[in-house]
């Protein structure tokens, strides 16, 4: 019986140095990414615009696990505990993108057509969003996401590190005190990045799913990202015996069930303004129709759905480490291309235009975002020792 | 004349019935039980225990497939009926969409799909676990009663292969049983 089973973690297996090597790649990775990205087209809006698709990549990441770990304190969660502090090391990346930002903010004229006086006298629509979309309130309102982003980050990441010494049930007390609070923060400032850095992109035209739309991207994304990470921490001799089989499966779980959320929103946005029929809500799947973009969105209808929906839905794909890795791979792989889809039609109406600009953005941001988390990682143990009821998640089991 | 099926097979004993202290003691009598190679039995307890499936050797159950097979079969009529109904049988122009647009079809899709997989799920279950049954013959074990209080039991029954009133009844004495009850096959025949 497992509840009988005495637990012990030996923390000198499990010190966050295991991730140490995410800096050093990371890094490089970063250096080749800017230096290529910044060769190849730099200033241009081509370079603005990969940066915003990678940028936001990688910034739903992070937010994921920011929303990963207000959720496992809210609800209390035992079986999390083992792994959360992965997603904490996620989570504490946040404050970075407030850095990575300022390729965005210095494109923001080639990016916006809102922030270009000349379109603006041009449309009566672009002159009555004024008082929300100009520049000032724009960049007040990214300064507000990344106060609220850091401050959550810091908070949760240094309190479970205090935790860590102290053993203090408290701790996980105030923690789940601040959750609440922490979840509203995280669903206002998500749903409204997304509409200042993304719905905006095409400023005549609007949807009230978009932000539940980005948030369900970027949950995928943390599950998939976990499974690697807890992978990636595997071949480096820690957290085996710590986040098992077993953790494993529920992640997978997740990740089965929010592709079926991603689908059910992005699904209800594309049906409203279908069955609508009205041209300037329609004008957005328009242009996604047009060249390779309408293959672009099918493949997401298939790719980021229906086929993940079948191969995550067995058992055995859940509890299985090769199948799980291949399934958050592509899902990570899809979320990139939903974002691109969602972003690029914008500066290539004509058809998918991917290259080597895209790459390099990618590896560009991609490498500060892993640095940060090798770096965040490497000070701190990779398991919350502190935490009361960890070994209630180490001898966690499904039914 | 019988209005209920019959579950079980005629016979003048169901089998034994041995109880047990606690909920540790029933799952170390599980693991010889299932060590023994017995297939007809079963443990009672008045609370789910966690491990006792892996000490009563049971397999995964089959309600998932039962649910996906409902499921599918379920998304798959629903669609039908819609595509028959509004673009076949009775074919009408509704705000110049065409006859046949699979994009309203999808809710209704989707809901046949988890009513039937819902519904195939929990009369599944019930299947299984042969339910509804109105009578068990444990039921005429007076003690039996506190299966749903306090009291943890084995049944084995007496048309599993390896069944013999004598060697079954020692091997269960030997886990630790408190007592071992040989039970009648019928209610008016309950000791």
């Amino acid at each position: 019986m497992s509840h009988d089973r005495a637990v012990a973690v030996d923390p000198a297996q499990h010190r966050g140095k295991a991730f140490g090597r995410l800096t050093g790649v990371g890094g490089a990775l970063a250096v080749a990414g800017v230096g290529a990205s910044v060769a190849l087209a730099g200033g241009t809006p081509q370079f603005y615009f990969s940066w915003l698709v990678a940028y936001l990549f990688f910034l739903s990441i992070a937010l994921g696990g920011l929303f990963f770990v207000l959720v496992l304190a809210v609800s209390r969660a035992g079986w999390g505990v083992s792994l959360r502090r992965v997603v904490e090391n996620v989570m504490a990346t946040l404050p970075v993108f407030a850095v990575l930002f300022v390729p965005i903010w210095l494109g923001r004229h080639e990016l916006y057509a809102w922030a270009r006086p000349e379109e603006v006298a041009k449309s009566a629509l672009l002159r009555g969003k004024a008082p929300f979309l100009n520049e000032d309130f724009w960049f007040v309102r990214a300064i507000l996401y990344f106060v609220a982003w850091s401050a959550l980050a810091t908070f949760f990441s240094t309190q479970s590190q205090k935790q860590d010494e102290t053993g203090d049930e408290r701790i996980s007390a105030r923690m789940r005190g601040i959750a609440p609070v922490g979840i509203i923060l995280f669903a206002l400032s998500t749903t409204f990045c997304s509409i200042d850095w993304m719905m905006s992109l095409e400023p005549e035209w609007y949807s009230t799913m978009y932000g539940v739309y980005f948030f369900s991207g970027a949950v995928i994304a943390i599950f998939s990202f976990v499974i690697l990470l807890v992978q990636f921490a595997y071949t480096q001799g820690a957290l085996r015996g710590v986040v098992t089989t077993e953790h494993l499966h529920d992640v997978g779980k997740l990740l089965f069930g929010f592709t079926i959320f991603w689908a059910y929103i992005a699904f209800s946005q594309y049906f409203l303004i279908w069955y609508g029929n009205i041209p300037e809500e329609t004008v957005y799947y328009m242009k996604r129709q047009v060249g390779s973009w309408q293959s672009v969105g099918m493949l997401l209808a298939y790719g980021h759905f229906l086929l993940p929906f079948f191969f995550l839905m067995p058992r055995a794909a859940k509890r299985s480490s090769a199948l799980l890795v291949i399934a958050a791979v592509w899902q990570l792989f899809m979320h990139f291309l939903d974002l691109h889809w969602a972003i690029m039609p914008v500066l290539h109406p004509e058809s998918a235009r991917p290259g080597f600009v895209d790459l390099a953005a990618f590896s560009a941001v991609g490498g500060v975002f892993l640095a940060a988390i090798g770096w965040v990682s490497s000070r701190r143990a990779l398991v919350p020792l502190g935490d009361p009821r960890l070994p209630e998640a180490l001898s966690f089991e499904n039914v | 004349m019988r209005f209920v099926p019959q579950l079980f097979p005629e016979g003048e004993h169901f089998g034994l019935l041995a109880e047990y202290d606690s909920p540790g003691a029933l799952v170390r009598a599980c693991e010889h039980v299932r060590d023994a190679g017995y297939r007809k039995w079963d443990a009672h307890s008045p609370f789910p225990i966690h491990g006792i499936e892996t000490a009563m050797g049971l397999g995964r159950s089959r309600l998932p497939y039962v649910a996906l097979i409902f499921g599918l079969g379920g998304a798959l009529g629903g669609m039908a009926l819609q595509i028959w109904a509004n673009a076949i049988a009775y074919p009408m122009v509704i705000s110049g969409k065409p006859m046949f647009n699979w994009q309203p079809y999808v809710p209704i899709t989707f809901e046949c799909g988890v009513l039937l997989a819902s519904l195939a799920t929990v009369f599944g279950m019930f299947a299984f676990n042969k339910l509804p049954m109105l009578f068990h013959p444990l039921f005429g074990v007076e003690h039996f009663a506190k299966a749903t209080d306090d009291g943890f039991f084995i049944s084995v029954e007496a048309w599993d292969p390896k069944f013999d009133a004598r060697a079954t009844g020692e091997l269960l004495s030997s886990t630790g049983a408190r007592r071992v009850h040989l039970v009648r096959r019928r209610e008016d025949a309950a000791p």
